[in-house]
């Protein structure tokens, strides 16, 4: 027997897939930003030769690594509340899971790049005077962020991903929607046909654009070759 | 008048002594080569002077200025400030150039003006022209590193050093890694600056340069001045067996 594919009342219901997909980007957007400001802050931290302040960031960065994100997610909206008494929205609570699970993972990103960049770019910055932080931000930096667009994609693709776990503290995000949708028109495979090809569209042509990106830098006449 | 007293200069890597007590004093003007065999110590030893490397022992002073201060148990204690400030004083050309390849040449020689001294970016780019035209690169101004030869490289290099201002210009075998076609550009301009009167140090492998162009040359072995002297009395009557063996070695081929 032939599945009668079915996809008006799936339709019928845009708005609220639309809502959706706006919370997906608002709490992928904010943990995005946020986890790239923070990455970048716990890999110069990990860099440091002082170890009281490398221990910690290494420790942060480890421990987001290596357990499920959405076991941060539980423990961040049912857990932490109980310790601090302070109560959490589920997009507060997604939002700052997810900026420090990516932070954890843009860390080491950055400070891959980081470390690919030769030590010859830290003595000719030394060398004209620089300190440490003006080397970083003019010498070291343009050139290592160059090197890690791609590694920076795929972790931005990955988050976006890993925002559906939201859905189960009740955030109305893409897949909230969905699934709210589904239940409403019995139409579970038309839905989530529509839904895995919502994120398809964004996320390709979200890795198209940065793939423009790099172009653009590889042609603009600077090279990591010297 | 002498601007550079180093005394008892030490330096360790891990277990291997590097430096074993340098002492060297440079007067204003004077243009120094030093010469070794690889492992003699004479890369380390030009590093230390702008504290590339921090010294392990000994003390350096800068136009009578003691650098450091004395820690309890009679080490040297630097604070990065004043480093900061020698480096600006002592320049430095490398080996590998080290240009910065997401700058133009001039934004190479800018840099150091804007960032360091804050300088106006139209009164640090009159600067930089004026840097590259010494060196014979006024038309690269724009041009990007990767699309520069190695002796245009290591001429932005120059400019860029010469840029700050320095009263002293450090040179780390700046010829090394150049296809042989291009070295001659390279210490030509090296040859300008000494016409100049300025004091420099050079390590190199050029003997031929180093004759020309030094006032003294200093023979590294083991970590020690083995030998020194004027150009006539090191390369031309060494005294000692080690440096008469060093010259041999790199005389082999010469005709």
């Amino acid at each position: 027997m032939a599945y009668q594919w079915d996809f008006s009342p799936v339709l019928a219901n845009a708005p609220l897939l639309a809502q959706g997909l706006a919370n997906t980007l608002k709490v992928t957007g904010t943990a995005l930003v946020c986890g790239v400001a923070l990455g970048l802050v716990l890999a110069l931290l990990r860099l440091s030769p002082r170890r009281f302040l490398s221990w910690p960031a290494g420790f942060v960065i480890e421990v987001f690594r290596t357990t499920p994100p959405l076991v941060q997610l539980f423990w961040f909206f049912f857990a932490l509340p109980i310790l601090v008494g302070i109560e959490m929205t589920p997009f507060v609570a997604g939002a700052v899971t997810f900026s420090i699970q990516s932070a954890s993972f843009f860390a080491e990103v950055f400070r891959a790049g980081i470390q690919s960049i030769e030590r010859g770019q830290w003595d000719g910055a030394r060398a004209i005077g620089m300190r440490h932080d003006q080397a970083l931000r003019r010498i070291i930096l343009p050139q290592a962020v160059k090197r890690m667009i791609p590694a920076f994609m795929e972790r931005a693709i990955e988050l976006m991903k890993t925002t559906t776990l939201i859905a189960t503290i009740s955030y109305a995000d893409l897949l909230f929607a969905a699934n709210e949708v589904s239940q409403k028109t019995f139409r579970p495979l038309e839905t989530y046909t529509v839904v895995a090809l919502i994120y398809f569209v964004v996320i390709f042509l979200a890795s198209q654009v940065a793939r423009l990106v790099e172009l653009r830098l590889a042609r603009s006449g600077e090279s990591t070759v010297h | 008048m002498t601007i550079l007293r180093v005394s008892g200069l030490t330096k360790r890597f891990g277990a291997t002594e590097v430096l074993r007590g340098i002492d060297l004093e440079v007067a204003r003007g004077e243009r120094i080569a030093i010469l070794g065999a690889s492992g003699s110590g004479k890369s380390t030893l030009l590093r230390c002077l702008n504290f590339m490397e921090r010294p392990g022992g000994g003390t350096i002073a800068l136009d009578g200025q003691m650098l450091g201060r004395e820690g309890r148990a009679g080490e040297r204690i630097y604070r990065e400030n004043e480093l900061i400030q020698v480096r600006q004083r002592v320049g430095m050309v490398f080996q590998q150039f080290n240009l910065f390849p997401h700058m133009t040449a001039i934004g190479n020689v800018m840099e150091g003006l804007r960032t360091v001294r804050g300088m106006p970016k139209p009164e640090a780019e009159a600067r930089a022209r004026k840097e590259l035209a010494r060196v014979g690169l006024a038309e690269k101004a724009d041009t990007y590193p990767a699309h520069l030869s190695g002796g245009q490289k290591q001429r932005v290099a120059i400019a860029r050093a010469l840029a700050m201002d320095p009263e002293m210009l450090l040179f780390d075998e700046p010829t090394s890694a150049l296809d042989p076609e291009l070295v001659g550009e390279v210490l030509a301009v090296i040859l300008a600056l000494a016409e100049e009167g300025r004091t420099m140090l050079l390590v190199t492998h050029e003997l031929g340069f180093a004759y020309h162009v030094a006032t003294r040359i200093i023979f590294l072995a083991d970590g020690a001045i083995h030998e020194q002297g004027t150009p006539d009395e090191v390369l031309k009557n060494p005294k000692k067996e080690r440096t008469r063996a060093f010259l041999a070695s790199h005389r082999q081929f010469s005709f």
